[in-house]
């Protein structure tokens, strides 16, 4: 039953990445779209991520039961030592959700628009720089729970430059799934331009920040580069990322959504699992050299049991129906 | 303020803030199933109207509970490490199941909110009401947790270890459905209260009659009922808490003395430096009655409880009798109302009638307020009852002052920007939805 919970545990991690990332990222693209057509992208924005982002973050929420109740040592450590960023992330998390909703559901649409616009571009671009923060902080191996003073327990277990690479990394690929999702929702040839042409930036930028990563795990003294090319799985994981990248531009510049999207999941699943692979099991790596790993702290027996349990049961009764909802709002069906 | 004051404050502003979002995520959707139920039974616009605008009171208020409710998930963390670290694999459980349950809720809210039109109507139906019940089975499962904390079962302590953990049996605690129950009618009482109260002040501003009028008579049917309910469902609480926590129910009646039998205090100023309350109504043996069904039974009071296990007793007994006096109040209101709809005369004529349910707009979810202040700090000082201290749960991390700061002043805006587009969409009512009874008949 372990081996369900880790398996449901790094699903929900991955989907929140790929479907909360996309939804991060619809408004990523809106800060950086120019004035005049702003309020169309947001018009397609809504169209495409309104029935559906409420499912997308639940995923977090799935990932947090599962570490909280399976892998208690784990989340109070992140609590602890990350406690500021998660803290921003958060706050990204409710500024952000709320903004979306009251500017659709605001009555009367006013000067408080602008507001709620403002709000919701730079929580959408906070949050997921947070995310990745939190994500590079805990592999970084900067977490030092023998830490006396309160800077090096509770600042720079997350102030590095390998998190903040991961941030910035982890902003440019959210607007790039966003971008490759927004395509196949419009019908509009001009938007579609332009979605293409967003996408095209936004994987350069990843491509650059993907590049910042390597060099800051380098400064940091962070074996990035052993785990991606000295283990198997992470140098063929990294192989077809890059494949994909370049199937990826040609049906770019042809336009073709659906394979772009599945490429672009496919890529960024690709990019979590050779980071990530190497250190499997070990979740948080710590600075004095320990790691926390995922077997070793797990819970009781009888809770992994029964968490499984309800996932399983939870998948069969989420899945089907969050796949109908994917598909009965993807476009105008008309 | 010290930090384990302002991590408890926080807490308590994040709970009492998410609770009243919930509450209304839960129990509006009911609402709109009914109206949503007799516009496809009748075809009559109103009730269209009426379930689209609810709606999207639905969708303002689900969207702030769950950014809530997914802040608490980590607040619990942030806060209480060292609670979380043992008590998250066996109070989990409920959390688990209330992952796949909010799940299914935020699923179906999609397919509701944007599906006019576009889905099966009888399906569209369905799933309003898969939001309201999975909404339910939500509320339902975290209350099962909190009981866990007062009621605390599934494992074995032994020399400070949490052995032979069994989340099932956690789940199912001693305190879970009683709490559950009374939670559940709460949120009923007061969601419908709030709700049939502000379609009762615009009936009396004679704005779009008809609309509010139905409005009023859906909300109020369920806040009638849940009022009634609601003292059965305290009584079986006061008698679980008596065998459970007596330090809670002396604090609750501020009983500082054992008495047998034991007299129940209306009102009355606590002094806790002296350990008197001076100035309440007395009514003699009505507090055995009340927590063990016998006018002659000893009821516990704080002088039996160590002095460093006794919970603060002035803010326990004052939100205590809040909560009952509310309660009580709201009751009348109710059979009033039963009694009016049996003589069935018209609610328009009777506005001293609407008028009280405008005066219960806030009533409800003051005394739900209240009865979540019993209950939390009634339980302390422990975080899990008899076994885990409040205090030795805080994280070690300083400072959480600020966060307290920061998060007060998040509360504070959003429940200034959601009671702000509320109004705005009830002005915006006669503009959006008016089609006055003739236009109707034409259609």
């Amino acid at each position: 039953m372990e081996y369900v919970v880790i398996t449901f545990l790094c699903l929900g991690i991955l989907l929140y990445f790929l479907l909360g990332g996309a939804d991060f990222g619809a408004g990523i693209i809106e800060l950086f779209t120019s004035t005049k057509n702003r309020s169309r992208t947001r018009k397609t924005m809504y169209q495409a991520i309104g029935p559906v982002w409420e499912a997308n973050h639940m995923w977090l929420i799935i990932a947090i039961v599962i570490l909280f109740v399976g892998f208690p040592h784990i989340y109070t450590t992140m609590s602890v030592y990350l406690h500021i960023p998660l803290l921003i992330m958060l706050i990204g998390i409710i500024a952000r959700g709320t903004a979306f909703v009251f500017r659709h559901y605001d009555a009367i649409k006013d000067d408080m628009q602008w507001l709620y616009n403002r709000i919701f571009r730079y929580s959408s671009f906070i949050t997921p720089l947070f995310l990745g923060i939190i994500a590079g902080s805990v592999i970084s191996g900067h977490i030092d729970t023998e830490a006396k003073d309160f800077q090096s327990a509770y600042i720079y277990s997350w102030l590095n430059w390998f998190s903040i690479a991961v941030g910035l990394f982890t902003v440019a690929l959210c607007g790039f799934l966003a971008a490759i999702y927004l395509i196949g929702e419009t019908e509009d040839e001009l938007d579609k331009r332009r979605f293409i042409k967003k996408a095209e930036y936004m994987n350069i930028a990843a491509v650059l920040f993907g590049a910042m990563v390597f060099i800051a795990a380098h400064f940091d003294k962070i074996p990035l580069i052993d785990w991606v090319f000295k283990n198997p799985v992470g140098l063929i994981a990294i192989i077809l990322a890059s494949l994909s990248l370049v199937l990826l531009w040609y049906f770019l510049i042809r336009g073709k959504t659906q394979i772009l999207r599945i490429l672009a999941g496919f890529q960024v699943t690709m990019i979590l699992v050779a980071i990530s692979y190497a250190h499997f099991p070990n979740f948080i790596r710590l600075k004095n050299g320990d790691a926390i790993s995922l077997f070793e702290t797990i819970g009781p027996q009888k809770t992994i049991y029964s968490l499984g349990l309800a996932l399983l049961l939870g998948s069969v009764l989420i899945l089907p129906f969050l796949g109908y909802l994917f598909y009965k709002f993807q476009k105008k069906e008309e | 303020m010290d930090d384990f004051l302002a991590a408890r404050s926080q807490m308590a502003l994040s709970l009492g803030f998410h609770i009243v979002f919930s509450c209304i995520g839960m129990v509006m959707p009911f609402f709109m199933a009914v109206s949503h139920y007799k516009w496809l039974k009748t075809n009559d616009e109103v009730y269209k109207n009426l379930t689209k605008a609810w709606s999207k009171g639905v969708a303002i208020f689900f969207a702030t509970g769950a950014v809530s409710g997914t802040m608490l998930s980590f607040e619990l963390g942030l806060l209480w490490p060292k609670f979380m670290e043992h008590a998250g694999p066996i109070f989990g459980m409920p959390f688990s199941l209330e992952g796949t349950a909010f799940f299914i809720e935020a699923i179906a809210l999609g397919f509701f909110l944007y599906g006019w039109d576009k889905l099966n109507k009888w399906f569209h139906w369905f799933t309003g009401m898969v939001v309201g019940v999975s909404g339910l089975a939500s509320g339902i499962l975290v209350v099962a947790a909190n009981a866990w904390m007062n009621s605390p079962a599934g494992f074995d302590f032994i020399n400070g270890q949490y052995l032979n953990v069994d989340p099932i049996q956690a789940m199912f605690n001693k305190a879970w459905f009683s709490q559950a129950l009374h939670m559940c009618l709460a949120a009923f009482t007061a969601t419908g209260f709030a709700v049939a109260g502000v379609h009762a002040l615009m009936i009396l501003r004679n704005q779009n009659k008809e609309f509010h009028l139905q409005a009023f008579k859906i909300a109020a049917v369920f806040a009638c009922i849940g009022a009634l309910l609601q003292p059965l469902s305290g009584d079986i609480s006061a008698k679980d808490v008596a065998k459970r926590q007596p330090a809670k129910l002396a604090a609750m009646e501020a009983l500082y003395q054992t008495e047998k039998p034991a007299p129940l205090l209306i009102g009355g100023i606590v002094n806790e430096k002296e350990r008197t309350v001076k100035g309440a109504i007395k009514i003699p043996g009505a507090l055995s009655f009340l927590a063990h069904g016998d006018f002659k039974a000893e009821v516990k009071g704080l002088d039996q409880i160590p002095k460093d296990e006794q919970p603060p007793v002035a803010i326990t007994h004052y939100a205590f009798q809040m909560m009952v006096g509310i309660g009580t109040l709201l009751a009348l209101i109710s059979l009033v109302y039963f009694i009016h709809l049996l003589r069935k005369k018209s609610l328009l004529e009777k506005r001293w009638l609407l008028k009280l349910f405008v005066l219960a707009i806030p009533l409800g979810y003051v005394a739900l307020e209240a009865g979540w202040v019993v209950t939390e700090v009634g339980r302390q000082p422990w975080i899990i009852y008899g076994i885990m201290r409040t205090k030795d749960a805080i994280t070690p991390m300083p400072g959480i002052v600020y966060s307290f700061y920061i998060f007060s002043a998040i509360y504070l805006s959003l429940s200034v920007i959601v009671t702000f587009l509320l109004y705005r969409q009830i002005k915006m009512v006669p503009v959006l939805y008016n089609n006055s009874p003739s236009k109707t008949a034409n259609h």
